[in-house]
């Protein structure tokens, strides 16, 4: 009959299950041996760990939006800020669509929060001097630059006794002896600027390329980067319009820009190596320097070199985001000691073993034997949610909060409630008569259907609110949402199955009042023994006439010939 | 507890029935008077208390300290600041925390020392935060977006789940019931509206609509086909399904309302004022006023809403 089938698709859902764990376990066992991400131990978020938490909110005049892009940019440089600054395992994201979030382990210094809320600022300056990006070793600093890129004896001129005011942007004049000296002795390798400086546009800057090979005296600003009206890449056209494989990065100035732009070009366009090239500067490095090869008074640009696709996507971001026309406020900076996020994290955790526990013994007092079942699944949708968390926070960079822990303590409530609709179903259907077996395949049928509609509502929460907002509300209806998964998984291939197994037994279809499936006291309401049809229950004069219709309506035509089909198998098969 | 399998039974056959669908006056006049209540109760004391998270400003928490003196930490403060006025808290048995107006970094630090000298601790001890004004309202607003979204998403699943719109109108109605009610618990006993306390609040809207859609979906089971039924009416078959889920909503919310007790309990006796509190805070008082919604209000709005339509009239 259908009983071996049963038990075949029972232990089928059971070795599933079994499956997964057994894959996630080794998935993360494995991945901890190749990758030192991977642990068992989920990585905590700032709240449990300790740390700083900077949460930067954009400055935006009215009506003014930030894009995703400019967003990611802003993120990007910030990491890079941070990433320089020698602090290790910090993280920077992007929050909701506006903020970014900046976690970094520990307390940090002074230095380091200023740079992180100091804004990207890209410069366009005339180069005046270049070299290798080392101090010069002799001390005589007279003949300066050994120009590796630059031919120009400029330095011949620098040291000039009585050095008149310089004329523009390019006279060698800005060069004065302590601007010399600083150049001379500017090591690229070395930390040489403060985080967070600032330059004054109106002097000369020393600097050092992003890469630390050459270093530079550049002129005052002569065009700001807020004055890029965009930038792209793509390769060159030939003058037939064919594209070439050549990269290029192409730049379009805005009304001031394009002015500004055309005076420099004017002006470098005759002038000599290093003095033609211009140098654009990021927070104060210089991340490209090209040499003016024509006049260019359109306000559009293009920047060839040694690019392929990626460095030119890279160059032209930079240059499109590179000088953010926003600026960012700090608008929440929190400190947490990592003693108090130990401590709340022992309490949480204490907090949901008692309420594990009280739930245990709640179950146990209602459902007697089946509390077997109930912490079963609980344990089995537990292991299951910490191997997720794991796995997610090795892959995903998920990292496990306060609020995601208060999540998972919510949970433990809303996954219970599963096993419990299932359960009174099926009391439902023994006390409709059926023997354990086939309460528990109907039970089933029905409990399935509210388990996947109820559900669905918590997991729609959970997305809407994960998708839709922010920060600890985000970590919460993750943990949330992971866990209405789980228990769906667990029902399926956990609860259901290990039922049905269970009701083979002779403790829990004999309906022994531990079972928690009491055929005797579950059936006392007028139902007559397993296999009999239902009599109409003796009332009370007043509610009879009332409920005796109910009770005659409530089973469906359908269910009635299921049911005497039933009683008809159960006669036949004379158990 | 035997009793209460029994009383399982005779709920399910009919045997004892609570008349909840017929006596639906009585509920919605609990229901309108403490919706009444709540709404007054905000604007007669002034508005909700809202966390440092809403009204922008610094906090410090020091932890592991011997002596829980308000008074030396508002000394210290004023040490440094002395037109401060801070405002002290002592939290479980050795935690004090601090909020001031905002501050700004180099202030903060400083503080931050002296607090950590005055209560003999290390300055590790001492954490900082500041919070700028619109950080909460922030995060409000965003959550009200998901809130709108989530409400149009699940009346949709509901309608078509249940094939009628009248379902998702009465879980609606039941969940905004648990919502104003909650809120009204919040601006009554006066506390603290924070951003976990938000988290809860949003959890309730799920957890709420949950619970109904259980009982709806016995609501269903029981009423497919009663318009060709001679001998029964729709809203006694509704109150027969209220009746029959009545066993499995109190032992849901028992379970579910466990674990929050617990975290209530823990906090309230080792963590003191923090996310976790917050959040189990609102979810107790959501998830009890839940319950009670999807059983009182809910089913007996939606035979409200149905039971005038032709075909469960035109019966004898």
């Amino acid at each position: 009959m259908a009983t071996s089938s049963t038990v075949k698709s029972a232990r089928k859902s059971l070795v599933w299950l079994f499956v997964i764990i057994a894959g996630f376990t080794g998935l993360i066992g494995f991945g901890s041996l190749a990758d030192e991400n991977a642990s068992f131990t989920p990585k905590l978020a700032l709240d449990l760990q300790g740390g700083t938490q900077v949460i930067l909110a954009p400055l935006l005049l009215d009506g003014q939006a930030v894009t995703t892009e400019q967003l990611d940019q802003a993120v990007a440089i910030i990491r890079q800020r941070v990433d320089a600054s020698g602090v290790s395992e910090s993280q920077v994201t992007t929050q909701g669509d506006t903020n970014i979030i900046v976690s970094i382990p520990g307390v940090p210094d002074e230095n380091t929060l200023a740079l992180i809320k100091a804004s990207a600022k890209l410069e366009f300056r005339a180069v005046l001097v270049t070299s290798q990006g080392l101090p010069l070793s002799s001390v005589d600093g007279a003949d300066a630059a050994d120009g590796t890129e630059a031919t120009d004896p400029a330095p011949a001129e620098t040291p000039a006794p009585e050095q008149a005011a310089p004329v523009d942007a390019s006279d060698l004049n800005w060069i004065t002896p302590e601007i010399q000296k600083e150049f001379d002795e500017l090591d690229c390798s070395t930390a040489f600027r403060e985080p967070g400086q600032i330059d004054d546009p109106k002097i000369p800057l020393v600097t050092c390329d992003v890469s630390g090979t050459a270093k530079f005296i550049l002129g005052p600003v002569e065009v700001d980067g807020a004055n890029i009206a965009d930038a792209s890449n793509g390769t060159v056209q030939s003058s037939t319009g064919a594209s070439t494989n050549t990269w290029a990065v192409n730049l379009e100035f805005d009304p001031v820009g394009s002015t500004a732009f055309a005076t420099v070009t004017q002006r470098l366009f005759p002038l000599d190596q290093p003095r033609n090239q211009f140098a654009i500067t990021l927070d104060g490095f210089v991340i490209t320097a090209p040499t003016t090869q024509a006049v260019i008074s359109n306000g559009s640009a293009q920047i060839t070199g040694s690019f392929d696709r990626d460095s030119s996507k890279v160059l032209a971001d930079q240059l499109k985001y590179g000088s953010l026309p926003i600026g960012f406020e700090v608008q929440s900076q929190e400190n947490i000691s990592a003693t108090l996020g130990q401590d709340q994290l022992t309490g949480g955790l204490i907090a949901g073993l008692i309420g594990l526990i009280l739930v245990v013994i709640y179950s146990a007092f209602q459902y007697r034997g089946l509390a077997i079942v109930t912490i079963g699944s609980l344990l089995v949708a537990a292991i299951l949610v910490y191997l997720l968390i794991a796995f997610l926070s090795w892959r995903q960079g998920y990292r496990l909060s306060l609020a995601g822990v208060a999540g998972l303590i919510v949970s433990i409530g809303i996954t219970v409630d599963s096993f419990i609709i299932y359960f009174e179903r099926v009391r439902d259907e023994i006390r409709e008569g059926r023997n354990l077996e086939q309460a528990v395949e109907n039970g089933w049928k029905r409990s399935i259907r509210t388990i996947l509609a109820s559900d669905a509502v918590s997991f729609t929460a959970a997305a809407v609110l994960f998708f839709l907002t922010v920060g600890n509300v985000r970590g919460f209806a993750f943990t949330l949402g992971l866990t209405t998964l789980v228990d769906l998984i667990v029902v399926l291939l956990f609860t259901h199955p290990l039922l049905r197994l269970l009701a083979r037994t002779k403790f829990f279809s004999s309906g022994h009042p531990w079972s928690g499936f009491d055929s005797k006291a579950l059936k006392a309401s007028g139902y007559i023994g397993r296999g009999q049809f239902r009599v109409a229950p003796s009332l009370s004069a007043g509610k009879a006439g009332k409920v005796s219709k109910e009770a005659a309506t409530r089973q469906t035509i359908a269910e009635r010939k299921a049911q005497q089909a039933i009683q008809e198998a159960d006669k036949s098969g004379g158990k | 507890m035997s009793k209460l399998r029994e009383l399982g039974n005779d709920l399910y056959s009919g045997r004892v029935s609570l008349d909840i669908v017929g006596r639906r006056k009585i509920w919605y006049s609990v229901a309108i008077v403490m919706v009444i209540i709540s709404v007054l109760a905000p604007i007669a004391r002034g508005g909700f208390n809202f966390g440092i998270e809403f009204r922008g400003g610094s906090e410090f928490r020091i932890d592991g300290v011997g002596a829980t003196s308000q008074q030396i930490a508002r000394d210290a403060v004023t040490s440094v600041e002395p037109e401060s006025q801070p405002i002290v808290t002592s939290i479980g048995v050795d935690s004090v925390r601090i909020q001031t107006e905002q501050l700004d970094d180099v202030t903060t630090e400083e503080i931050r020392i002296a607090l950590a000298s005055a209560y003999g601790v290390e300055s590790g001890a001492v954490a900082s935060s500041f919070i700028g004004a619109n950080w909460g309202a922030d995060v409000t607003s965003k959550a009200i977006n998901g809130l709108i979204v989530f409400l149009i998403l699940v009346s949709v699943l509901m309608a078509l789940y249940f094939r009628t719109f009248k379902m998702s109108v009465a879980a609606l109605a039941a969940l905004a019931h648990d919502v104003v009610i909650t809120a009204g618990i919040y601006a009554l006993s006066g506390f603290e509206v924070t951003p976990a306390a938000v988290i809860g609040l949003l959890t309730i809207l799920g957890y709420s609509l949950y619970d109904t859609v259980v009982v709806f979906d016995k609501v269903r089971e029981n009423t497919l086909g009663v318009e060709f039924s001679e001998s029964t009416t729709f809203a006694s078959q509704v109150n027969l399904a209220v009746n029959q889920t009545l066993v499995r909503s109190v032992n849901t919310s028992v379970v579910a309302v466990l674990p929050v007790a617990a975290i209530l309990f823990i906090g309230a006796s080792l963590l003191g004022v923090g996310t976790l509190i917050d959040i189990a805070l609102a979810l107790f008082i959501g998830m009890l006023v839940g319950t009670y919604s999807s059983i009182f209000i809910a089913s007996p709005v939606y035979v409200h809403l149905r039971e005038k339509e032709a075909r469960f009239v035109a019966k004898p």
